[in-house]
């Protein structure tokens, strides 16, 4: 299910519902979405830009699937960041969690001999404690999340470097496999790519289209306002084009489709429901967009806020878990400036930083083009610290842009 | 008295805002070291008048002249109208909180040498002012450790400092208990003498009636008369009172014929304190119900505490110690939460829809399910189709102009996000529900479609509470009204037995029922 590339959540909300009246309407009707929108024109723009400055290498085959590995834990980061800094909050830990983590889930491999899955699940319990142990400070005793999290990137860092004194290494083949290794190429190869893959891709986009397809059924058996036919067809061949692309070229690659990018398309369709269709994605909305207000309704922001918490913990711990296996050792220093690469995927994504707005699309977006940046500055030799600038940069400009837009939504 | 002596005229003054005259024509003239009452209700436009006289809105927003000792003046911002000598001291206090007495009397106007601040002087000159105004703290004192009363000292020596000629002060006793009250009613007279006029801005009749020279009235953005306070004859609060209110009641309320059930609600001896200033009662010793179908008005000026009762009430969103008994369909209840409320089919639609109502950054649909999302889904998740049809069901039914439920409440008009409010009320189906300022800042027509909203959820048989500041509402639209003064129930009154002025007595009650 390679649906990382997939601009629209797969299941169409409600909320494609625009009207045919006039374009200004659709917009108001769309809210955050035209903005994604924007979002994903940069990305597409910065990947053609770093297509000819590399001569075409950003898109080999084995490029893409190192990119993706490369990246996984920016986006599981930032699927957990996006919902903490919807609901008006930060967290300035997860890099420390990440070394922390990473730390128990190879000391209970090496040094206690834990099967290596049973390792995988502790690392994410560990996780998940840390992000309550956050949240209760958060959440019931009233402790702004800066302080909070500030608190926990000293301590579990410190308790990182206690932990592992010396690098541990030398881990299970399965463990290292989650990180580098790919799927089976259990079905062989059609015209050089690899079989798997390509079905993958076949079947996201057959969700996608067929979820499309039915919402837009429904709404129009309820006698709703309906997306106009041209606009609807439009998406819907670019959703199939953009995947189909997407997973042709990693069918060519050395190994197929990463075993990352599975969980990371996992997580993605996952989070984009909770965020869109639970009940505690609306109470974050809703403690974000006015908390006043969501108190008055009768959120229990508290119990919401210790989820949110307990949440971004345990897909720390998650992202831990591949960043451990990524480098196949475990090392005190794990993680570093790892909370800023979610922060700055969930700004370049379109997040507000007063809270109230955000997406998980928005956010995984933000990851990968901070992804490409790098894979593209990495190929063009352009050093580290030249990196970090020009990230910078993009940084300040995708906010100052979408600051403008929305000044200038608002004054019309 | 003569023009001659007057330190302001302000002639012909006219502002407009979007679809609203605030202020038509109105004249204002105020004498030489005089004290001068303004008064109205809440909305004829007194606070505009103020803001065109500081400067808020500068000269050119508005038409009209204003003259002050004589020369004509143009005020852009109120740095221009503070440099005339003229200051005002606002109901909301703008002092902050962690600087001393000192720093805040001479914040922006620092006693300094090349940009070093010289403490001696600064603390020197702060003791002087304060001995003027008879507060006895330290300069140093942290403005936080003060109380409402003491800061309103502070603001006024502020004001001295500044070398102050006319000096405004809108609703300044609302917040002080009366040994405050009366300090500062003393403070004016004593000003007075040495030359500073002052303009009053009061609800509190009994206050105008000892203390100014002279008072005009002003109701719907007009000057009604200004009243001589001492000449031959005294002039009466109920002097006043007629013409604050004298105006008919215009057909502006659709019918109804009520059928009252049994009682829904019923709150007794209800006490609440203030959340931070936990000494001061806001709500003192309340009781009142209402019937199913029955709508219940409470009326009452600006800090009468009707909201702070009804929001303490509501899963005790405001106050703190607070006592009493609240019965739902005869039965005691237990709410300390909004979720308690809710589930007791309490619900209450604040009067400040964009700081507590809505969230102005999601969608009309996500805003009509917010208090109520459990209805509209199963194991936690959101049964989305459902939820726009109920979206738009409500906006059609209750007429939200938009062409769809997907636009943002931030975009939408007041009386339009009023109604949002109201559907996401009315979607939690409760019984008693509680509607704050329902009209507040909205135009006419939209009006009268709220007030048919309210009419047919009283003969769907629920409880409907109005707090209303404008007395024609809630005579035109409740069966029964209670007064609030000072936060008492002064008063309960039948609809067939009311009118504005009975009202104005009990709202204007102080404790001993001394406005009688």
């Amino acid at each position: 299910m390679s649906t990382m590339t997939t601009p629209t959540p797969p299941e169409s909300p409600p909320q494609r519902t625009a009207s045919t009246l006039s374009l200004r309407a659709r917009m108001q009707g769309m809210g955050g979405n035209v903005r994604q929108y924007g979002i994903l024109g940069a990305l597409v723009v910065i990947v053609l830009l770093f297509q000819v400055l590399t001569d075409g290498k950003l898109l080999l085959p084995n490029n893409v699937a190192s990119l993706v590995q490369q990246n996984a834990y920016v986006m599981i980061l930032a699927i957990g960041m996006v919902m903490v800094i919807v609901a008006g909050h930060i967290d300035l830990s997860v890099g420390s969690v990440v070394a922390f983590v990473g730390a128990i889930v190879g000391l209970s491999m090496k040094e206690l001999g834990l099967p290596w899955l049973l390792a995988v699940l502790l690392g994410l319990a560990v996780g998940a404690a840390v992000g309550a142990w956050q949240g209760y400070w958060v959440a019931y005793v009233g402790i702004p999340a800066f302080i909070v999290t500030l608190a926990g990137m000293l301590i579990f860092r410190g308790l990182a470097i206690v932990l592992v004194g010396v690098t541990v290494s030398g881990f299970p083949q399965p463990f290292v496999d989650i990180s580098n290794g790919s799927l089976p190429n259990a079905l062989g190869y059609v015209a050089n790519g690899d079989v798997v893959t390509l079905l993958l891709g076949a079947a996201t986009i057959a969700v996608i289209v067929t979820s499309q397809l039915r919402s837009r059924a429904a709404l129009r058996r309820e006698g709703l306002v309906l997306e106009p036919r041209l606009s609807f067809t439009i998406k819907l061949v670019l959703i199939t084009v953009g995947i189909g692309a997407f997973a042709w070229i990693l069918s060519q690659s050395a190994r197929g489709t990463p075993i990352v990018l599975v969980i990371v398309g996992v997580l993605i369709l996952v989070y984009t429901f909770v965020m869109g269709h639970t009940v505690f994605g609306r109470h974050i909305y809703a403690i974000g967009g006015n908390r006043q207000a969501a108190i008055l309704s009768g959120v229990d922001t508290r119990r919401t806020n210790f989820w949110i918490f307990l949440n971004m913990g345990l897909l720390t711990g998650m992202a831990a878990v591949v960043t451990t296996s990524r480098a196949g050792a475990s090392v005190a220093a794990a993680g570093q400036n790892y909370e800023l690469d979610a922060i700055a995927a969930c700004f370049i994504g379109g997040a507000a930083v007063t809270g109230g707005i955000g997406e998980i699309s928005g956010a995984i977006i933000g990851a990968l083009v901070m992804g490409v940046l790098n894979m593209g500055l990495s190929i063009m030799s352009v050093d580290t610290e030249g990196q970090q600038a020009i990230k910078g940069f993009v940084l300040l400009l995708a906010v100052a842009f979408d600051l403008v837009n929305k000044r200038r939504a608002g004054a019309g | 008295m003569a023009d001659e002596d007057a330190i302001l005229e302000m002639r012909g003054i006219t502002k407009t805002f979007p679809g609203v005259t605030a202020l038509h024509d109105v004249t204002l003239e105020v004498a030489r070291a005089e004290v001068h009452a303004i008064c109205g209700e809440n909305g004829a436009g007194k606070s505009t008048l103020v803001k065109i006289l500081s400067g808020v809105y500068p000269h050119g927003s508005y038409e009209g002249e204003i003259l002050f000792e004589g020369e004509p003046c143009e005020f852009r911002t109120i740095r221009d109208s503070e440099e005339r000598g003229i200051v005002i001291i606002h109901q909301e206090l703008a002092l902050s909180p962690y600087l001393s007495i000192a720093e805040n009397i001479f914040l922006g106007n620092e006693r300094a040498k090349r940009g070093v601040v010289d403490w001696t002087a600064t603390n020197a000159q702060a003791a002087k002012l304060l001995a003027r105004v008879g507060l006895s703290e330290r300069p140093d004192t942290p403005v936080l450790d003060l109380g409402v009363g003491k800061q309103q000292l502070v603001e006024i020596a502020k004001a001295l400092s500044k070398r102050v000629r006319l000096l405004i002060l809108d609703e300044p006793t609302a917040a002080l208990n009366d040994e405050d009250s009366s300090h500062l009613l003393d403070l004016l007279r004593s000003l007075q003498e040495e030359g500073i006029t002052s303009i009053l801005i009061s609800h509190k009749l009994n206050e105008i009636e000892a203390i100014a020279d002279r008072t005009t009235v002003i109701r719907d953005g007009r000057t009604i008369e200004t009243l001589h306070m001492h000449d031959e004859v005294e002039v009466t609060e109920e002097r006043i009172i007629r013409a604050m209110v004298g105006r008919s009641l215009d057909a502006r309320f659709p019918e109804r014929t009520p059928r009252i059930g049994d009682e829904a609600l019923r709150i007794e001896d209800w006490t609440v304190h203030h959340p931070v200033d936990v000494g001061r009662v806001v709500v003192d010793g309340a009781s009142l119900h209402v019937r199913r179908g029955e709508v219940v008005g409470l009326a009452g000026l600006m800090g009468a505490g009707r909201t702070e009762l009804a929001m303490s009430v509501f899963g005790r969103t405001y106050g703190s110690g607070i006592s009493g008994r609240i019965l739902k369909d005869g039965q005691e209840v237990r709410i300390v939460s909004v979720g308690d409320a809710i589930r007791h089919g309490i619900a209450y639609a604040t009067e400040d829809r964009k700081k507590y109502g809505l969230n102005l950054l999601d969608t009309i649909r996500r805003n009509v399910s917010a208090s109520a999302l459990g209805k509209v889904s199963r194991w936690g998740v959101v049964d989305g189709r459902q939820e726009v049809r109920i979206a738009e069901q409500y906006r059609t039914s209750l007429g939200i102009k938009t062409t769809t439920v997907e636009t943002l409440t931030g975009k939408l008009s007041g009386g339009n996000q009023q109604k949002v409010v109201l559907s996401k009320w009315i979607f939690a189906d409760p019984d008693v529900l509680i509607l704050d300022e329902p009209t507040r800042g909205i135009d006419v027509g939209a009006k009268y479609e709220i007030y048919t909203i309210i009419n047919r959820l009283a003969d769907e048989g629920k409880a409907v509470i109005v707090i209303s500041s404008e007395l024609p509402e809630l005579l035109g639209i409740c069966d029964r009204i209670y007064a609030f003064s000072a936060g008492r129930v002064t008063g309960e009154v039948a609809r067939e037995d009311a009118n504005q002025e009975s009202l104005m007595h009990l709202m204007t009650m102080d404790k001993d029922g001394a406005a009688r």
